[in-house]
Parts: C-alpha cells; structure tokens; sequence
C-alpha cells in the first residue's frame, strides 16, 4: 500500500512544521508504528534524521505510544491504540496526518514524542493508597462486591497515554484525573486517603496547566480503554464533596 | 503542611458556580417564557399577569438583582474556564476531528455572548422601551396602564426584531441542550441507571424555551396575533 504522510517534525528549543514523506510498498498487515519504522529505515538510509515517536510493549497495554492520526487521537479506530491500529484500515494511496499530542501541559520532546510528567505529577499528588508492610493479607479478609471490583478494573484499565487529553477540544485531563481518582475511590483501599486524594489530585491537574472540561465527550470517544466519562462526574462529585467535609 | 486551594480556584469549582447560576437564569427563563406565552390568552390576560408583576415592588426588584448578579457570575466563571482552556492548547492541530461532541457543546461560547447581547437588546426592546418601534414610549390603555399587550404586537411586527428573536431563540435552545445535561455531570449528578434522562430533560426544556420564544414573533408576523 502506498501513502502520503504529513508528519510533524520539530526539534528542541524551534517551531515544528509538518513534512511530507511518500511511504510506499507498505504493507497491509503493518502496524502504524511498523509503518513509520518502514519510513524510517529509509529515511537513515539516505542519511536523514529518522521521526520520533514513543512506542514500548505495541500490544496495546503500555501507554507509551500515540499520535493524533488525520486528527483523532490513535487514529480512527474505537478502542485501539497507535500500535495496534493496521494499515489495511487506511484506504490507499490515502494522505495521512500524522501529529503529536497537542496540549500546553505536553510539550513536544522531538517530533511526535511529548513530555507526560504532567500525568506523574498528578499521580504523585495521590494516586497511592497506604497500605500496611510486613506479610500479605489474607485473600478473602476485606469482602469487595463483583459489581464493584469490575466497575474499579474499567477505570484500572487507563494505561495514562494522554489520548483523553489530545483530543479533548480543551486539552482537559479530567478523564485520565477521573479514572485514577474513582478507581480508588471504589475500593476499601482507597477510603484512608479519599478526602485529600480528590483535593489534590485536582490541585495537580491544574497546576499542570490542562484545560477545563466542557462535557463534549471526544476523550471517552478517543480513550484506547473505553473509559466512561461518567467517572469525570464522578471527580465532581468526589471534589465537592472532599471541598465541604475537609 | 501544604495551603489548600480554594473551591473556586480549580475548573471544577469554577464550572460548579457556573452550573448553579446559569441554572438559576434558567428558572427565571422557563418562567418568563410561561408568563409570555400568555400572549395567546389575549390582552386582558397578558395586561393583568403584567400589572401583577409590576405590582411586587421588592419582590420585582430582589428577583431582578439575584438574576443580575446569576447572570454576571455565569458569565466571569465562563470567560474564566474559557481563557483556561485556550491557554492549554497554544498550538492547533492542523487537522481535528471529532466523535461525539455535539454541535450545541461546540457553540456554547459562541451562544453565551449572543445571548447576553441579545438581552441587552431584549430588555431595550420590551423594558425600557428604548429599542421599540412606538417612539413616543409604550401604548397605554385609558387607565393609565401598561398595554404590555399591544407593545408586544408592535415589537414583533417589525420583522428584523422579529428575526432577531428567532435566532436567538435557536441559540438559546442549543446553549439549554448542553448546558442542562452538563450542568448535572458537573455537579456529579450521574448514575448509570437515570443518564438517559438528562439529555432527554435537557432536550425537553430546551425545545419548550426554544419553540416557545420563536412560537410569539411567528404569531405576530403571520398575522394570528394582532393589536386591540
């Protein structure tokens, strides 16, 4: 298959533009990562800087890769990350835009790779639990409804790739901050910090520089894992709340 | 130990005030809207419920403050999360799609300004007179009365006016659309068994405003509804 990437190419410390590249004779079962490694190689080979991207475990599980993909964050396909979005998708001989994460609390590293220490920010703020040392618990002593359980393991799923926050039309990061705050919100794990977790958390987030949510939903619809933004009303709640007890 | 910042510090507290006072605007709305739609009842119907009203004296006037004051606070919070926002994008995509935004959420700061200056005009339209086609100040009946009546038929024959009207009329159904759902996520108001029934709510009341306010210039402009 053949394509025409625009690709965004920036060094540290300038303006980025987009740069076009012809990437030909790509084929179908390629990833999109297979895809710009294929570039790539060619681009070394004729002694060209090759494009930067983030890319670790391309099983879909890791966080690590994505770019936004003719202007939807891993590309047009629900529920996928970069890596595990195939060529064979794309119609041939198609133009592909290929951009990085756009959001002031992201900068751009080099190319396509952005800097995430927003998100470590706001899990260091309080996305831990205390728990006590010394020898492992009992497996049946702290009884947790199935119900319960499942709902944690949907927010648990958030691999923190920073989709929610690319395609969020104001660069919110309250998806992310919402899942991580009501994962461990629901667990009996989670309650020794609650009050304080929602405060700071929250804090972080905007102390980051992430924009404001405005309930559009494009972060749900973006998210690789499918999470819900009902959990973001549930920050809000779990915010107001900390707000008139603490 | 670490200050804590202020509720209204964060865009979550920022969109809870948000969220509080543009509900209340939207109280006085649905009530206004009733109070018009009186139009249809006839002259006596709408001249009395108008008499009424103006007979409150501090009542009319703590209702108008409250609003005043809803309506300011709605707007700085707004331009508030707004400037926000943009700061937190400096740069555009060069191309963006999306998914599930709506067109209504898409135009909430383009509809916000409309709408306040449309009540600017609204207020010199049918309040103070200002902005009415009768130059010589509003119709009164041979009591010495406010023909609140009459001074709607005449403000609404002017087909601009009219116009005006409809439009804005349109924004503000998709401004409630949005707003109405998503003032409740805001305020954490979610459980997966009644989520449905917000955006059927807000779709509920934003047509009611909506059809409403555009059903009054409609009837005076075909001509159904004319002066006594």
């Amino acid at each position: 298959m053949d394509f025409t990437l625009k690709v965004w190419r920036q060094k540290p410390g300038t303006q980025g533009k987009l740069v076009t590249y012809e990437a030909k004779g790509i084929s179908s079962d390629a990833s999109f990562l297979e895809m710009l490694d294929v570039v790539n190689e060619r681009l070394i080979e004729k002694n060209e800087e090759p494009i930067a991207f983030d890319h670790d475990c391309r099983e879909g599980i890791c966080g690590m890769c994505g770019c936004v993909v003719n202007g939807y964050a891993h590309g047009h396909q629900g529920g996928t990350t970069l890596c595990q979005l195939h060529m064979r998708e794309f119609s041939d001989g198609s133009v592909i835009y290929v951009e990085p994460w756009r959001a002031k609390a992201f900068p751009v590293i080099k190319d396509l790779v952005v800097n995430r220490s927003a998100f470590d920010a706001i899990i260091t703020a309080g996305g831990y639990i205390s728990i006590r040392s010394g020898s492992a618990p009992d497996g049946n002593a702290m009884p947790i409804a199935k119900e319960t359980a499942d709902a944690a393991m949907d927010v648990a799923e958030c691999i923190g790739c920073g989709a929610c926050v690319a395609a969020c039309p104001n660069a919110s990061a309250m998806l992310f901050t919402s899942a991580k705050i009501t994962q461990l919100a629901l667990l009996p794990q989670g309650q020794a910090e609650r009050m304080t977790r929602a405060q700071r958390m929250v804090r972080a987030m905007e102390a980051a520089g992430f924009g404001a949510c405005t309930n559009h939903g494009e972060c749900e619809a973006a998210c690789p894992k499918e999470i819900s933004m009902d959990n973001i009303a549930r920050l809000n709640r779990e915010f107001i709340g900390s707000s008139i007890k603490k | 130990m670490e200050t804590k910042p202020t509720f209204y510090s964060t865009s979550v507290g920022k969109k809870v005030v948000m969220a509080a006072s543009g509900f209340i605007v939207f109280g006085f709305v649905v009530v206004h809207i009733l109070g018009n739609l009186q139009l249809f009842l006839g002259a006596d119907a709408l001249n009395q419920y108008a008499a009424f009203l103006q007979g409150l004296g501090p009542v009319k006037w703590t209702v108008r403050v409250l609003l005043a004051l809803s309506v300011l606070v709605h707007m700085v919070s707004a331009t508030q999360v707004t400037l926000q926002s943009w700061a937190a994008r400096p740069e555009k995509y060069a191309v963006q799609r999306f998914q599930e935004t709506t067109y209504a959420a898409r135009t909430m700061r383009v509809g916000g300004p409309i709408i306040g200056l449309f009540v600017i005009y609204h207020l010199m339209h049918f309040t103070t007179g200002h902005c009415h086609p009768v130059k010589d100040g509003f119709v009164e009946n041979s009591e010495g009365m406010l023909n609140v009546y009459n001074n709607v038929v005449f403000g609404f024959q002017d087909p601009l006016a009219s116009v005006v009207y409809i439009v804005t009329m349109i924004f503000i159904g998709l401004h409630l659309y949005h707003g109405l759902w998503s003032m409740m996520q805001s305020v954490g108001l979610n459980h997966k068994k009644y989520n449905h029934w917000r955006k059927v709510f807000a779709v509920l009341f934003a047509l009611f405003v909506a059809g409403a306010g555009i059903s009054l210039p409609v009837a005076v402009l075909s001509g159904w509804v004319v002066p006594v």
